[in-house]
């Protein structure tokens, strides 16, 4: 079981977070975010007082499945018009994307 | 000939056989519907997008196979998909900003095979943004209101679905359901809402929020009409790698086979604290009907069920961090219109694109999945959903149908939780620990608390799909509850 103090996120920590899956922050949302996310790690941590000694992880519910290997058979795929159609920037038969490098 | 003016609270099964006696026409009923969604859906809010012309063009050629006299049990029914399956041509947004505007290039199989069965779509189920949510007032457009009540959630995240099928805008919805998002609104609108076993129907073109959990399933008025909209939607796809693979019985055979002799087991746990004592009352008032109709009732108690929620809000968030890691901007969806290079671009898209629920959990599972946490919270979380597993395993030894209430409350007022996070989650007590197992689940109406419907949840070994419809079934035709309908 973790320290209670463990499960307080700092500004810091959130800023870490947020930098992991991408999303922009401003310092207020942070704030807001910090409080939030230390409530829900403090909901969850329930499960860190339950004895799992010699329990293995369970990944999926898909019992009944032995395999998820297919015969190797080609189909159409989508149409390059149709696969571009949603695009937020394109350049001919291409998606556009921004500048990677500085 | 049918009356038009209340054809929209006849079941499927009525709708299907009023079809094929040619009283009413399938261009009729949808455009009955349509009236009606013209009417209430101000008010109600359910659906996203109407596709009325469409559905005419639809109905039409359900009203040429009719003639033609190839008659399958939906053919010519309308309906609503929850907006988070794909449709090809029309708008999928998963009522979010993040996809407003987004047309899919390709059906889901759910809505392939129902446009095949010849049903008609009405259009797209309002909904919390992707799923996440318990009231529906995380879509980023507008909230649905529960037809009972209008100044209460209709419950979430299939809200919008759940109100439609509930108010008569549509003869049945599909929803999705990975913590409870079909049951809790089925039992908030007084519906009939199944999460069938995990595999059984294909998710290809469901949007995804957390992969070992999501599942399809019907929404409907009667326990008859949830076993035909089953039928049409379940079975092996080549296309969905979790889908299961073999033959599938009939689900409407064998409705009317009773209870007599079945073993009912009641979870002491979903009776006590956290419950609300008038719905667990109406619950048991509910064993009570299923005991005189020849049920055997024991008492069951579940302890690391209480635990599902725990680890729902570990498994469900991580798993979301990882599915919703594709919304970058660049291949379809918002894209920050304004910033300069790709990283900057990626942070403002997700920033401005997902709303405060969805960044919750994406933050949530992201720390849950980092170096240092993993260990502690999936990997632990993991490994109590096996004890869950083995738990309900264990049950169905000595049971063949577990029983609870369908969510710990009737519907709560709209704007009541949503500035408690952790309230709103709660709200799925009951409902979260079949997702975890994997186990099908299926919510009925059992009756009124404050003029708010209450749902009797029916939890069941793997594909007892069959036997959850017959108790469902055998409840619905002692009692009645689903001929009451909203005032609205």
């Amino acid at each position: 079981m973790m320290a209670e103090n463990d499960r307080n996120l700092s500004i810091d920590d959130v800023r870490h977070i947020a930098s992991l899956c991408r999303i922009g922050m401003t310092d207020e949302e942070l704030e807001r975010m910090s409080a939030e996310l230390s409530d829900l790690v403090g909901e969850v941590a329930y499960v860190q007082s339950i004895d799992t000694s010699g329990v293995g992880p369970m990944g999926h519910a898909a019992d009944s499945i032995d395999t998820v290997m297919r015969d190797d058979e080609s189909s159409p795929p989508l149409s390059v018009g149709d696969v571009l159609a949603n695009a937020p920037r394109r350049e001919g038969d291409y998606f556009r994307v921004r500048a990677i490098l500085d | 000939m049918v009356d038009l003016t209340s054809i929209h609270y006849m079941s499927v099964r009525e709708m299907s056989d009023a079809l094929a006696m040619r009283e009413v026409s399938s261009v009729e009923l949808t455009q009955a519907h349509l009236d009606r969604i013209s009417a209430i859906d101000g008010t109600v809010g359910a659906y996203l997008a109407v596709a009325g012309d469409e559905a005419i063009a639809q109905a039409r050629a359900a009203d040429e196979r009719l003639t033609s006299g190839t008659l399958t049990p939906l053919l010519g029914v309308p309906m609503q998909l929850k907006d988070n399956m794909s449709t090809r041509g029309i708008a999928t947004t998963c009522a979010s900003r993040m996809l407003e505007g987004y047309i899919p290039a390709y059906d889901a199989t759910v809505a392939r095979l129902l446009a095949n069965a010849g049903t008609v779509l009405l259009g797209k189920g309002n909904m919390d943004e992707f799923a996440m949510g318990s009231s529906t007032e995380n879509s980023a457009f507008k909230p649905s209101r529960n037809p009972w009540d209008t100044e209460r959630v209709p419950g979430g995240s299939s809200g919008g679905p759940a109100a439609a099928v509930a108010a008569g805008e549509a003869a049945f919805a599909l929803g999705s359901d990975t913590g409870g998002s079909i049951r809790q609104p089925a039992a908030f609108c007084g519906i009939v809402g199944m999460k069938p076993t995990y595999g059984l129907v294909s998710r290809y073109g469901l949007v995804a929020f957390a992969s070992s959990l999501d599942q399809i399933g019907p929404m409907t008025r009667t326990v008859e009409d949830c076993a035909l909209v089953l039928g049409a939607i379940a079975g092996h796809d080549p296309k969905d790698s979790t889908s299961i693979p073999g033959a599938l019985p009939d689900y409407t055979a064998g409705l009317d086979a009773g209870v007599e002799g079945l073993r009912i087991g009641v979870v002491r746990e979903y009776f006590g604290e956290g419950i609300d004592p008038d719905v667990a009352k109406t619950a048991q008032d509910a064993i009570a009907t299923l005991e005189g109709l020849g049920a055997r009732i024991s008492e069951v108690s579940l302890p690391h069920s209480r635990s599902a929620l725990a680890v729902y809000y570990i498994i469900a968030p991580s798993e979301c961090s990882a599915n919703l890691a594709r919304y970058d901007g660049v291949k379809y969806g918002y894209s920050d219109p304004d910033s300069e290079g790709i990283w900057a671009a990626l942070e403002e898209t997700r920033r401005h694109g997902f709303g405060p629920e969805v960044k919750r959990r994406i933050m949530l599972g992201t720390y849950a999945l980092s170096a240092g946490y993993y260990n502690a919270y999936y990997i632990k979380a993991q490994q109590v959903r096996t004890l869950i597993r083995r738990e309900f395993t264990e049950a169905f030894e000595h049971v063949d149908v577990l029983v609870t209430p369908s969510s710990p409350t009737p519907a709560f007022g709209l704007g009541e939780k949503t500035e408690d996070p952790l309230a709103m989650h709660a709200s799925d007590l009951c409902s979260v620990p079949a997702n975890i197992a994997g186990i099908p689940s299926l919510s009925v109406p059992c009756g009124l608390v404050d003029g708010m419907p209450v749902g009797l949840q029916l939890l069941g070994p793997h594909l007892s799909e069959q036997t959850l419809l017959r108790v469902a079934y055998a409840y619905e035709q002692a009692t009645g509850w689903h001929s009451l309908h909203p005032a609205i």
